[in-house]
């Protein structure tokens, strides 16, 4: 691996703070252009992110590149650890692919006629939209929230992990209790609770591990504490108490439940950032610190998990077709995504692997989708009841012609790059538990059904009069929706590039977790395993 | 995998193993892209190709045909065995032990339905051009009708069951969009929701078959299965088998998934043509067929479908018998016509290129009496009800005498095409492999009475709808008349009328024409194999003497009631199995009841659940995990400080630790 020559994670996680400093700094007379600099800032971290990529070698994919590292806490062993494999990346990659849609989506035509503080009305919000110069701030928290979005796919360090994975939690708590609807402060509040709870239970999990490992100044990094000595007991309940926090952040069946509040009261480019990036915090920590710091106890886990995660898709799909908000239906499909995605990490197969950890970019982009364009339709209505709405196809085709589309994706279309991510998810699990996959599979008609149902509610039957004059995209909402779309079209036939990030890594996960790829049962064993066995 | 099977000459009659596509055959690919090119164009132009759009669709449909056209000369000329070309695209999935190539196979099956799909398509198009002339979104419509074609012939042209699936699926699309076209209406966008959601409940058999096929050859592609699946495991195959047979009923209309069909018809008729008649419904048929080789090692699976496709058969003709919207019976139809290729699907190789043969010629003059349909809607203000038609034939000529065509040929006169294709069926359905069981008797006897009662109810709409005194007046009619709707018929325009006298043609010919020194069969050989023959458990001359009386009774029945005889213009309570057949034989009550009723309950119940039991258990335990008291409900009140001093007590705490330990 080449030496590296410039922090390119670290300017990512640098130059949004500063530019989170800049707009809150902002005297009163340029607060005008707040907008345009929160977006050029995040462009200028997406032209990071390209260029890390272009100095990241696929081949390698699995091994952590574009590494740094600085003693932190030497006295405790910690350091300021940063690299990423391909899977680190490609989340990444999504984090600052969607941050300047976010600002796009949150930038509001005229602004300044509102800009006196706390001008709007909160009863007056809902999730739809923020005003005025708390566009400023919102955004602001917005860039804050990507630093550590950036820092924490990237930290190698498990100290490093835990203070991130804590103290992500505040910007999100301002943007859901400051900037959401009416039971906003209840909902940031819930959210802070189970999270909080898990962090507790996780934070328990990092001391036991640390006093497991070799210590020493390097004591907290991840590739220190792989293979640590501990016994089975010591083994499992670590891994439970990293696995709690992060099924309570994925979120799973039954500690779930914040998430559809949350989401009802956020603002939708919160919702995006949190649903769509945050909540992968989760199944990107089962991934990658679960399976290799915890082999055993993973395989040990595994069937419970297995269950709890084809509930969740069941269990999501339906009640998002029970919802009457379309914030909170959105919510519920995620929960039934996330179980997918739970399910192909712990079916233990290259190809479910491989699928869960695609389905996190790709959950992102089309989840990502549906947020904003739910924002766009609350922002229209000024309410997010589906009740509400009707017949809005024949006034506003492009809206409905997009999130058609996003919604197709949702249900996993092929075509769709969220096909072939859940096709992979199924197909792989199918080899080591079958009966996990054909029930899983049930959740593809339960998605047509939360998909085409809301799509005949809200855009379907006669125009409501009070719809009638509602006006379709703007240009500005077009550039935010257009590359989503975009992304899903090109990766869906072509997902190649994609696949390639998170192929090798997907290889390492199962090595370190011990178990062998399944063979064709069919086929007379042409090929025995490329690779000695790890044992 | 390349050098292998060109290598190798198949035996004459074999199957045929793939050869890598040369020449002609690499352009395969601009049969798919074209059409997606005109749907995305006429998508992303929006309202500036209004004034030109459906021309352009009309030229994206024609130039696939012209392509296929093509193909199908070149490959006329390549003798049997260099007849299924592999065409490979480019690495489409490749992760872990799964990798895969999105690749097309041309070959005598798919070349048989892209003709089949690009000339009917290209057809319809044109006939929309005209009937959709006064819609205002007429090149979104065409921008559909596009997307369907090139999703078809991506379904039909796939070298793998994956990227089969993206076709099948895209079709789906398709006909949601196109059933749902007018979806301002909300019966309209309910019927095309509960078309993709029934075929969703198929397509999970599609994606458990695909996951069946992988766990057991590890690949997913035609060539590879298809070479491992000999001697396989017959419990596997058999699975594999009955899931394809479930995403074949979805797609196909078969019993029973079959009852998204009817609803379908709120689509514009030209969609019912194309989509739901002629074409895709038809892709469960290819499916099956497509898949011989999986079915040769499962013979339950086999009998299974055959017993699909004889049910659904009786099914489909005995609702058609009660309806009395004009589509609806012709839809009833298609599930009965379907049902014949399915049951000759299911009789295995020797009924193989028989189901296909019916699904060609069923094509056509399905797809013509639809168009015919659509031409009387047209000069009827709409309406569809046949009782308020009658004794069209004088005001529209054309239609009436290209309408005649497809009756004839469905009622499988000879000579009309529906002959030589139906009652190949029939003879094979007596000649079962295993003719000394119950099979070849009940398989026979069920498509033998389905051609007498199609004949009742085929004629029934036939007379209803030309024949028989005027049951509607044009408003010169004086006293008498004035409870009867005013209508003023007139033939349709040129653009219309064109694409219905084409299938017209076909109706009356091109049954004879493929039948021509079995040219049709042998044709289909490379891929269906060689059947070999087997003696009916009848003399042949028997059952096809059976088969005219029978259909000259029912045809002669319903000419009795329907034609000599006056009609109600209110429709009569009729007898219980009148009613039954009237409501599809309960064919929503029963989902319904089963699967409505108790859905609504559960997902009710659970939504409930999750507030009251789930969330306060979760958050009850969230409360008690993150501490009790003082802190909660600071946390509570909202000041976020208290929850950053939790998180830097956090990070003390471990600091603590840390040091306490390393001390």
């Amino acid at each position: 691996m080449a030496e590296q020559t410039f922090p390119w994670l670290t300017a990512m996680i640098v130059v949004p703070l500063v530019g989170a400093a800049v707009l809150w700094a902002l005297p009163r007379g340029a607060r005008r252009h707040a907008r345009a600099v929160a977006v050029a800032v995040s462009l200028v971290v997406l032209a990071l992110g390209v260029a890390a990529t272009l100095a990241f070698d696929t081949a390698q994919a699995a091994t952590h590149q574009l590494t740094e590292q600085a003693a932190w806490i030497p006295a405790l062993g910690v350091s300021y650890a940063l690299g990423v494999d391909g899977v680190g990346l490609s989340l990444v990659l999504l984090s600052v692919v969607l941050v300047p849609l976010v600002l796009l989506a949150a930038w509001r035509e005229h602004p300044d006629a509102a800009l006196a503080d706390g001008e709007l009305d909160p009863a007056e919000a809902t999730a739809g939209d923020v005003a005025g110069d708390r566009i400023r701030r919102y955004m602001a928290l917005v860039l804050v929230l990507e630093a550590f979005m950036v820092a924490i796919f990237a930290a190698r360090d498990v100290f490093l992990f835990y203070v991130l994975f804590e103290a992500m939690l505040i910007p999100v708590y301002f943007m859901i209790g400051a900037f959401g609807g009416l039971q906003r402060r209840y909902a940031a509040v819930k959210f802070l609770l189970f999270s909080l709870a898990g962090g507790l239970v996780m934070l328990a999990g990092v001391i036991a591990l640390y006093l497991q490992g070799p210590g020493g100044p390097d004591g907290f990094l991840v590739e220190n504490l792989v293979g640590a000595e501990m016994s089975t007991t010591t083994e499992r309940l670590i891994f439970l108490a990293f696995f709690l926090a992060f099924a309570i952040k994925a979120p799973m069946w039954p500690v779930h439940t914040w998430l559809p509040d949350a989401a009802e009261q956020a603002p939708a480019g919160t919702n995006v950032l949190l649903v769509g990036v945050l909540d992968k915090v989760g199944t990107f920590g089962m991934l990658t610190l679960c399976l290799p710091l915890f082999p055993e106890a993973s395989r040990w886990a595994a069937p419970v998990i297995i269950v709890l995660a084809v509930i969740s898709i069941l269990y999501g799909a339906l009640l998002a077709i029970g919802q009457a908000d379309l914030m909170r239906l959105i919510a519920y499909t995620s929960v039934s995504h996330f179980g997918f995605i739970v399910l192909g990490i712990f079916a233990f197969t290259s190809v479910s692997i491989q699928g869960a950890s695609f389905y996190m970019v790709n959950h992102g982009l089309s989840t990502g989708a549906l947020f904003l364009l739910a924002g766009f339709l609350v922002a229209r209505r000024g309410s997010q009841r589906i009740a509400d709405f009707g017949g809005l196809q024949k006034v506003v085709p492009v809206l409905a012609g997009t999130f058609l589309v996003a919604g197709l994706s949702a249900l996993s279309l092929p075509g769709l790059s969220t096909f072939v991510s859940e096709f992979l998810v199924l197909v792989g699990t199918y080899a080591s538990n079958r009966p996990a996959a054909v029930v899983a599979t049930l959740g593809v008609v339960l998605a047509a059904l939360y998909v085409l149902w809301t799509y005949q509610k809200v855009f379907t039957g006669p125009v409501r009069p009070e719809l009638a004059a509602t006006v379709d995209l703007s240009a500005r909402e077009k550039w935010v929706v257009g590359p989503l779309i975009a992304a899903m079209l090109v990766l869906g036939f072509y997902p190649a590039p994609a696949l390639d990030l998170v192929r090798e890594p997907a290889q390492t996960s199962l090595t370190q977790v011990g178990v062998d790829d399944p063979q064709a049962t069919q086929v007379a064993s042409t090929t025995i395993s490329e690779d000695g066995s790890d044992q | 995998m390349t050098t292998l099977p060109a290598a190798l000459p198949a035996a004459a009659g074999e199957m045929a193993h793939a050869v890598p596509a040369e020449g002609v055959f690499t352009s395969a690919w601009l049969l798919v892209a074209l059409p997606l090119l005109g749907a995305a164009v006429l998508l992303l132009a929006g309202r500036r190709s209004d004034r030109w759009g459906h021309w352009l669709g009309v030229l994206a449909s024609a130039s696939s045909f012209v392509v296929g056209a093509v193909l199908l000369v070149a490959m006329l000329g390549l003798p049997a065995e260099e007849r299924v070309q592999d065409l490979h695209l480019f690495d489409w999935i490749t992760a872990g032990a799964f990798e895969l190539a999105a690749g097309l196979r041309v070959d005598p099956l798919s070349l048989a339905f892209v003709l089949l799909v690009t000339f009917v398509g290209t057809l319809i198009h044109v006939y929309s051009v005209a009937y959709m002339e006064h819609d205002r979104d007429r090149r979104r419509f065409f921008s559909y009708l596009n997307l369907f074609v090139a999703a078809m012939l991506l379904l039909v042209l796939a070298d793998s069951y994956v990227l089969l699936f993206v076709g099948w699926e895209g079709v789906g699309l398709a006909s949601y969009l196109l059933i749902g076209f007018w979806n301002h209406e909300m019966p309209n966008s309910v019927a095309a929701k509960k078309a993709f959601v029934a075929n969703r409940v198929g397509d999970i058999g599609m994606l458990v078959a695909i996951m069946i096929l992988f766990a057991a050859f590890g690949a997913t592609d035609f060539e590879t299965v298809f070479s491992l699946t000999e001697g396989a495991n017959e419990g596997l195959l058999t699975a594999a088998g009955l899931m394809l047979l479930l995403a074949a009923t979805g797609k196909s209309a078969q019993f029973p998934l079959q009852s998204w069909l009817g609803d379908a018809m709120a689509g514009p008729t030209p969609v019912s043509a194309l989509i739901h008649a002629a074409t895709m419904v038809t892709a469960g048929v290819y499916l099956v067929v497509r898949s011989a080789p999986v079915y040769a090692g499962a013979p339950t699976a086999l009998l299974v479908v055959a017993i699909i496709g004889a049910f659904t058969l009786l099914f489909g003709a005995i609702v058609g018998t009660a309806k009395d919207d004009i589509k609806k019976t012709l839809a009833a139809s298609t599930m009965s016509q379907i049902g014949y290729m399915m049951l000759a699907a299911g009789l295995g190789p020797i009924g193989y290129a028989f189901a296909i043969f019916h699904l060609i010629t069923h094509g056509f003059f399905k797809a013509g009496m639809f168009l015919g349909a659509g031409s009387v809607m047209h000069g009827m203000s709409d309406d569809v009800d046949m009782r308020r038609f009658g004794g069209l034939s004088r005001v529209m000529k054309i239609t009436w005498l290209t309408f005649a065509a497809g009756w004839l040929a469905i009622l499988g006169l000879p000579p009309f095409s529906g002959f030589w294709s139906k009652d190949k069926i029939i003879e094979s359905a007596f000649a079962t492999a295993d003719a000394q069981g119950w099979q070849p008797w009940v398989f026979g006897t069920v498509a033998l009475v389905g051609a007498g009662i199609t004949a009742f109810y085929m004629s029934r709409l036939f007379f209803m709808t030309f024949h028989g005194e005027r049951r509607w007046t044009d408003g010169h009619g004086g006293a008498g008349s004035s409870d009867l709707p005013v209508r003023h018929p007139h033939e349709s325009p040129v653009l219309m009328v064109g694409p219905m006298v084409v299938l017209a043609v076909g109706s009356v010919a091109l049954g004879g024409v493929l039948a021509l020194g079995n040219g049709f069969v042998t044709w289909l050989e490379p891929v269906t194999g060689h059947a070999e023959h087997h003696e009916p458990v009848l003399p042949v001359p028997v059952i096809m003497a059976a088969t005219i009386v029978l259909v000259l009774v029912g045809a002669f029945l319903a000419w009795r009631q329907y034609a000599a005889s006056p009609v109600a213009v209110v429709p009569p309570r009729g007898s219980a199995l009148t009613r039954a057949a009237r409501r599809d034989l309960y064919q929503d009550d029963v989902n319904e009841a089963l699967l409505m009723r108790p859905g609504q309950y559960l997902t009710r119940s659970l939504v409930y659940g999750d507030r009251h039991v789930v969330d306060g258990a979760a958050t009850g335990l969230a409360r008690v995990v993150a501490g009790s008291g003082e802190l909660v409900r600071r946390v509570q009140n909202g000041y976020v400080r208290s929850y950053a001093a939790t998180m830097v007590a956090g990070v003390v705490v471990l600091v603590a630790v840390v040091l306490a330990f390393r001390i």
